[in-house]
């Protein structure tokens, strides 16, 4: 497991323990990464955490069209490893949870231990950091340190 | 959907239980449900689900083929649970002091009806 935020270790270690997921990304709406576990290449956390905040939007915007209230969560079933997709609010702000998992485990149990997941966020929240404003020309340092936190690298 | 419903309805009239669902065992997701207020029958389900499929392999991995009913009795209460045809499990949560015994027989009775 890496993670950018060191409050967020402890309640993500407990959502691996108990749920049975292979990939988790947890990710901010823009598509940023803030922890993922799983994840071997950096290349892949990126692509899967703008696909996945990607769909999200997408599926906001269906929610927009068809008047009705976001959807809570995104499920793709498939034959050997399913994925859920999860918006949710926290303390700093609205986060997205990736989960790839197998058959050794359930989407109903993935759901139910990622709202647990989702308490425990919001509890180990620290007070707001003051806010800083990511220039442009900081960008791809800012983006390289993620990477190192992410990769260990 | 009306025979889920007196499926249903046939488990919880029995003396203290408090709820019954009807569960994709894969899945651990509520199918159809009749539980009492403060029960949360998704964590119950996929709880289920995932334990059930468990004891299924025990039983099956010891030679004891399929069990008929999964029972999971704790301080205040008990879990039951059985299959109803391949895929979906028929649980109920009953009352420390429920008849257990009229209990597995209705939610049998049940999963027969709603196999048919």
């Amino acid at each position: 497991m890496r993670v950018i935020e060191p409050w967020v270790a402890a309640p993500l270690q407990g959502f691996l323990d108990e749920s049975g997921a292979r990939l988790t990304l947890l990710m901010t709406s823009a598509g940023q990464v803030i922890a993922q576990d799983g994840f071997t290449r950096s290349v892949d956390v990126m692509a899967a955490a703008a696909l996945g905040a990607a769909i999200v939007a997408s599926t906001d915007a269906i929610a927009d069209v068809m008047h009705t209230a976001a959807f809570g969560v995104v499920l793709h079933q498939g034959p050997k490893q399913s994925l859920v997709l999860r918006a949710f609010w926290t303390p700093r702000g609205r986060w997205i949870g990736l989960v790839v998992f197998g058959s050794e485990t359930s989407v109903g149990l993935v759901q139910l231990f990622f709202q647990e997941l989702e308490l425990a966020l919001a509890k180990a929240a620290p007070a707001e950091l003051p806010t800083r404003a990511v220039l442009a020309e900081n960008f791809e340092h800012e983006l390289n340190a993620s990477l190192r936190s992410l990769f260990g690298r | 959907m009306r025979n889920l419903g007196e499926a249903l309805e046939r488990v919880t009239r029995v003396a203290g239980i408090r709820g019954a669902m009807l569960v994709a065992e894969a899945d651990g997701l509520v199918v159809a449900e009749a539980l009492a207020e403060g029960l949360d029958g998704a964590a119950v389900a996929a709880l289920a689900a995932s334990l059930t499929l468990r004891l299924r392999r025990t039983a099956t991995s010891a030679g004891l083929a399929v069990p008929h009913v999964v029972q999971l009795r704790a301080e205040r209460g008990t879990v039951l649970s059985v299959p109803v045809g391949d895929d979906l499990l028929l649980v109920a949560v009953a009352e420390r002091d429920a008849n257990l015994g009229l209990a597995r027989l209705e939610l049998r009775q049940a999963a027969v009806q709603l196999g048919s």
